[in-house]
């Protein structure tokens, strides 16, 4: 088995609500709420899901754009050190639990600080939907793509201008792109500068946050082919979230699907295509428009929205719009049960009748 | 032309003055959308697709502008070849057509609706615009055999005869201008202009109705006309498979989830039973289960409720779903139209072959084709075939002439050099000749 780049284990991450004259804490928006994932070393894991459901807060969490509300954040850790701080924390015994907790100091990333925190950041870089939105505008090329070298101080000044222009070539731009403003680029462009700067710093781990929703179709296959090839070129891991299933089945490994903050199935990306195991997989997958008009899908339609993340269902969070769902699913939320004989995860009570 | 045809546009160029150049946004744009068929619109941001159909309903925003060319819509239903060219007729008839013969779904539902005023009030405007004569008729006949509601019943009737005056009076200015439409000489010219004057300032209310409704507590008497438009809200909702419409009616927008918001829209537009929807991207901001929803509603309001349905869209997969006959639009030009499966099965055009190529399959095996380049700056475009500077079979003529749309095969219409024009099959018989012959 492949080593694990990133671990999370019961992420947790709640916006509070509040109101009334003294801003009285009301409630938490569960935006991730307890999420088991580990990403391996060099694999694209396609994180998929509607909006709301906390992909993206995932994602900006696992880099401590947010501060995770609870749970733990494991960044190139061996293995057994991670089993062995589980393990403690888990114990009843609350001395062990303790020195578990003094372990992760230094360790995880969700409760990293400071220094640690700061000499993390050049390893894990992202990638963001609207390019538009994500280039200062009032800054050149050129510093838009140095400025994460300036700011960790990883090059000298002497050669910064030469690795500027070695990381516009490697995306495809050539130096006369240098002293441009992000307006005069069109939308392709722009997300090939963000690029870019998210690997100046030679990250291990990138995050695609929705990299080409913003995108053209036919800029679209450009950038995802470019994606593709860095990653291979430059040994990356990649977390791709997106709500579009055919990209994410095109660029990823292995597909994480996410319902109102938690995960419902994870598995390679061809065996969730072939044989969706939970229902809103099923769902979700169906509902894809194929450019093929002779096919005859047929189409799940599911009813209704996404409950509110304030106050989620009891249960199997996905009942109310399911259309298998038991007395049991409205009761006991279902665990992430591994697949036998496979390398997948599904959370549902009754994958194996349907 | 052909019996089927419903709207059509004639080489129509919309330009974009703005600071920094005339953006030319449409060159020369033919289409045919045709009676009970959903059509489809496909291309990248920036085709000139959005701006087609508004266009098409004469709401371009300025500084755009239509300069040339002409649209005709067939909504007669006793005579179907009753060409009616809208580019020019007056703003009051095309208030009286939009939202009730033609309506749009717009692309961002959240924008589309207004925050201040509430889903039932937003709906009912339909109603109290383009139906307001059979709401008054329903209100009446509800008060029949009522004892007392005399004053009211007097009212409503006085509003009634109103629209009944007004509608007879444009009906009479109509018969005029129509058989002046194709003339173009100085007499006909003034006389069309006076008469269009008179059609914009005729309007539709009875001095004693106008009075009551200026005074509190005559006003009142409008209740009864409100529950009567109420009633049909609530019932149009239903019918949209929205759950629990009286309490939705009574919300505002923000409280509704964007598919939810995207009903209301498409209940807005459907109110008075359009010859012609327009659906603008109509899922493009909801998630792929509520798209799936929303597609899966149009396609049954198709069968049921509307005639033809004009279908925008960037996404192939969801034109490969809904439409009957697509036309690929790129930076401003029509490159193909052809029906749905000729379309994905023979590809003419290279920038169709490129766009089909591009979009992720789901037995994707080898790598993702693409084109090369971006869409071009509208406000410089390429000369000639506008897609030359991005095409793989360029050839020097395409630099300097614009190709035309020719008939390939039986009803798959292609503008490319690649297929040059075969004898006597140049895209005539819909598009060229004019609507009265």
């Amino acid at each position: 088995m492949t080593e694990n780049l990133i671990d999370i284990r019961q992420l947790k991450k709640y916006y509070p609500v509040t109101g009334g004259v003294m801003r009285r804490h009301l409630a938490d928006v569960k935006a991730v709420d307890g999420v088991d994932l580990a990403i391996r070393k060099g694999e694209c894991l396609g994180l998929v899901g509607e909006s709301g459901c906390g992909k993206t807060t995932l994602g900006k969490t696992i880099l401590r754009l947010h501060g995770a509300t609870s749970g733990r954040i494991y960044f190139a850790q061996k293995p057994e050190r991670i089993e062995e701080i589980e393990t403690g924390l888990a114990s009843g015994d609350t001395r062990v639990r303790s020195k578990a907790r003094s372990q992760l100091r230094g360790i995880d990333l969700a409760s990293a600080r400071g220094r640690t925190l700061l000499a993390m950041r050049p390893r894990i870089q992202i990638v963001f939907q609207d390019p538009t939105n994500s280039l200062d505008p009032r800054m050149l090329v050129k510093d838009i793509v140095g400025e994460p070298l300036v700011a960790q101080k990883l090059v000298k000044a002497a050669d910064l201008p030469a690795r500027v222009q070695e990381l516009l070539s490697i995306v495809g731009l050539t130096r006369d792109h240098l002293m441009r403003y992000p307006h005069e680029f069109s939308g392709g462009q722009r997300q090939r500068i963000a690029i870019a700067r998210a690997l100046a710093t030679n990250p291990e781990f990138v995050l695609m946050d929705e990299p080409t929703s913003a995108l053209d179709v036919s800029v679209q296959a450009q950038i995802l082919n470019l994606l593709k090839r860095l990653q291979h070129e430059f040994h990356l891991t990649y977390l791709f979230v997106t709500h579009h299933l055919l990209v994410v089945k095109y660029i990823s490994n292995r597909i994480a699907v996410m319902y109102l903050g938690k995960i419902c199935e994870l598995g390679p990306t061809p065996e969730i295509f072939d044989r969706p195991l939970h229902p809103y997989t099923r769902a979700l997958l169906s509902a894809i428009p194929v450019p093929d008009p002779e096919s005859k899908q047929q189409k799940i339609i599911l009813s209704g929205d996404v409950p509110n993340p304030i106050d989620p269902p009891a249960g199997c969070r996905f009942h109310p719009r399911c259309s298998y769902a038991k007395e049991i699913c409205r009761t006991a939320e279902p665990p992430l049960e591994r697949v036998a004989g496979t390398e997948r995860t599904v959370a549902c009570h009754r994958w194996r009748e349907i | 032309m052909p019996q089927d045809t419903l709207a059509t546009t004639q080489d129509l160029f919309t330009n974009f003055y703005t600071f920094e150049g005339v953006v030319r946004a449409l060159n020369g744009v033919n289409i045919v959308v045709r009676h009970g068929e959903t059509y489809g619109l496909v291309g990248e941001s920036g085709c000139g697709k959005s701006v087609t159909v508004r266009s098409m309903m004469r709401i371009v925003q300025a500084p755009g502008k239509i300069d040339s060319g002409s649209i005709f819509v067939f909504l007669n239903p006793e005579d179907r070849l009753k060409a009616i060219e809208i580019v020019h007729r007056s703003e009051a008839y095309m208030e009286s057509i939009r939202g009730c013969d033609i309506s749009m779904i717009f692309q961002e539902p959240a924008a589309a609706l207004n925050p201040v005023l509430s889903i039932g009030e937003q709906v009912a405007e339909s109603y109290r615009f383009h139906l307001n004569d059979r709401m008054l008729e329903e209100t009446l006949k509800a008060l029949e055999g009522k004892r007392g509601h005399g004053l009211q019943r007097a009212l409503f009737r006085r509003e009634l005869a109103a629209i009944h005056r007004r509608d007879a009076r444009l009906q009479r200015i109509d018969n005029e201008l129509y058989p002046l439409d194709g003339r173009d000489d100085p007499e006909a010219r003034s006389r069309k202009a006076q008469l269009s004057r008179m059609r914009d300032r005729t309007g539709g209310t009875d001095a004693l109705v106008q009075v009551a409704r200026r005074f509190p507590f005559l006003r009142l008497y409008r209740r009864r006309l409100e529950r009567t438009v109420h009633g049909h809200v609530v019932e149009l909702l239903r019918s949209l498979g929205i759950p629990n419409p009286e309490n939705v009616a009574e919300r505002y927008p923000h409280e509704l989830s964007g598919g939810m918001q995207q009903r209301i829209v498409i209940a807005i537009a459907l109110a008075c039973h359009p010859t012609l929807l327009i659906a603008d991207e109509p899922t493009s901001n909801l998630d792929v289960t509520i798209q799936a929803q929303i597609v899966d509603l149009i396609k049954q309001l198709k069968k049921t409720a509307i005639s033809s349905v004009l279908f925008i869209t960037h996404d192939l997969g969801l034109v490969a779903e809904t439409c009957d006959r697509v036309t690929v639009m790129y930076a401003g030009d029509v490159c193909e139209t052809a029906a749905v499966k000729e379309l994905f099965k023979r590809p003419l055009h290279p920038y169709t072959k490129g766009l089909l190529n591009s979009v992720p399959k789901v037995e994707q095996a080898e790598e993702l084709a693409m084109i090369p380049g971006a869409v071009p700056n509208l406000i410089a475009p390429p000369t000639g075939c506008r897609f030359h500077p991005r095409c793989p079979s360029r050839m020097p003529i395409c630099v300097t002439e614009k190709p035309a749309v020719v008939e390939h095969t039986a009803d798959h219409w292609v503008a490319c050099h690649l297929y040059p024009k075969a004898a006597g099959s140049e895209r005539s018989d819909p598009e060229r000749s004019g609507p009265h012959d």
